[in-house]
């Protein structure tokens, strides 16, 4: 198999030596190029953390984070950040800023050519399924829920950075819109073939659009599945997480 | 004579004063801007920096405006009688509401937006100028319109001084024992306040981003 594009080495982390347990720890795992992989735990598991190891937002205790087989210390953190769409929960667009101003803002602060930005703006607004022209001059306050996700994934997706980053991505959005935008990201996600680390407390969400899970308890994986082998686990954490979504199927426990 | 009677008989002399007033707090409002908001905007990451420009602004505030006017006529350079006294001690006054506003206004972003700055891999400078600022600039602008309407209130007590403007009505009133000449200083000026207030309300609220 070729070199993961993200790799954690036996990684700790902790926000002091002094207090009480660690965050993370030990943990290992390798992404491989074009993998989605679905960070799945419930509050306080770590798994937004792990997250932002990889965009240096955290800075690991001990052990390593490699991303491109660089050591994510030795990443500029600009260079680092510019390279991995970010999408959080709340989406966090510039409230003072357009919609083609938030998705074109990497590219731009790139010093791309003005006509370069300018198609990227039609392809990846198109992409997540808004008109490039309706929504230019928009901004956030003026949009749903579910528009502000779009052009969030858009936003990341801005400068064509190979790895995307996401932090309960659909989180926010009533039942209905989400699982309208979840299918859109898979179709989306099969054609642009990225490699995509997001995180997630909904099971469905992860058997849905992971390539592969990543069960996380306590700041420690206990887990590390496909869908397809996912639903046949015997851990108890795995169990209760079907079981809570009713997805249950040969149980083994 | 009554106020009106008086204002109408001399209004040469009122609008003259008028302007006078008006030059005096505009030039030190610029330069209570020109300093106020950049360091508000160096504080945002220096807390004992923050700590001790915030007490000497508040400090200047607490000295009652006739006593501080008197305390810089002895000084060299910044002190003596006239307008450039006066601009000094409004500038002190001015200070402190543009300079807490613009730090409120700074750290007061909310922080998803700030994390998705950085995770986006905008730089400190970008963040701030990009993202801070334009999002904290109606408050820096409520800074500036209190300010403002201090200014104008306080730059009366300016004509004890030899400053001119519309405060030496107030003091040529009071020596008189003449309401009509008071009125004549005190009535200009309360218009210039609410004039300043309303207008700067309104960029402000232009700014305001939701």
């Amino acid at each position: 198999m070729s070199n993961p594009i993200i790799e954690f080495r036996q990684v700790e982390y902790q926000i002091s030596t002094i207090s009480s347990a660690p965050i993370l720890s030990g943990v290992s795992l390798q992404v491989h190029r074009g993998e989605t992989i679905a960070l799945l735990g419930r509050s306080g598991s770590g798994k937004t953390t792990l997250l932002k190891l990889i965009n240096g937002l955290r800075r690991v205790s001990s052990g390593a984070v490699l991303v491109q087989q660089r050591d994510v210390r030795d990443w500029n953190a600009i260079r680092l950040r510019r390279g991995i769409g970010y999408v959080i929960q709340e989406v966090g667009l510039f409230p003072h800023l357009t919609v083609r101003e938030n998705v074109c803002l990497v590219p731009q602060l790139e010093n791309w050519p003005p006509d370069r930005i300018s198609s990227r703006y039609v392809e990846v607004l198109q992409s997540v399924g808004l008109s490039p022209s309706v929504y230019s001059l928009r901004y956030p306050r003026e949009l749903s829920g579910g528009q502000r996700q779009r052009v969030g994934v858009a936003r990341a997706l801005g400068a064509d950075p190979e790895i995307l980053l996401m932090d309960e991505p659909f989180g926010a959005l009533d039942p209905v819109t989400r699982a309208e935008i979840q299918r859109e990201f898979l179709a989306l996600n099969r054609k642009m073939s990225k490699t995509v680390v997001f995180v997630t407390h909904d099971v469905r969400e992860a058997l849905l659009l992971g390539t592969r899970i990543v069960l996380l308890d306590s700041g420690r994986v206990i887990a590390e599945a496909t869908p397809h082998e996912f639903v046949r686990l015997a851990h108890p954490i795995a169990r209760d997480f079907l079981a809570a979504a009713e997805l249950a199927t040969g149980a083994q426990a | 004579m009554n106020a009106w009677q008086f204002i109408t008989s001399h209004r040469v002399e009122v609008l003259a004063a008028t302007r006078e007033h008006l030059i005096l707090v505009l030039i030190s409002m610029a330069i209570a801007a020109a300093i106020g908001v950049p360091l508000g905007m160096t504080i945002v990451g220096r807390p004992r920096l923050r700590a001790a420009a915030l007490a000497i602004a508040s400090v200047f505030q607490t000295i009652p405006s006739l006593a501080l006017f008197g305390f810089l006529i002895p000084l060299p350079f910044v002190g003596g009688i006239g307008a450039h006294t006066a601009i000094v001690a409004l500038v002190l006054y001015a200070l402190l509401p543009i300079l807490r506003n613009t730090y409120v206004g700074l750290t007061s972003v909310d922080p998803a937006i700030l994390e998705a700055a950085e995770g986006m891999g905008m730089t400190e400078q970008q963040i701030l100028f990009r993202v801070r600022l334009p999002l904290a600039s109606s408050v820096i602008m409520a800074g500036i319109r209190t300010a403002a309407v201090i200014t104008i209130g306080v730059a009366t007590i300016a004509a004890a001084i030899g400053a001119g403007g519309l405060g030496t009505f107030i003091f040529r009133g009071v020596a008189m024992v003449s309401d009509a000449v008071i009125l004549a200083g005190a009535i200009p000026a309360a218009i210039l306040a609410l004039l300043a207030d309303f207008l700067l309300g309104l960029l402000e609220r232009r700014l305001r981003v939701t």
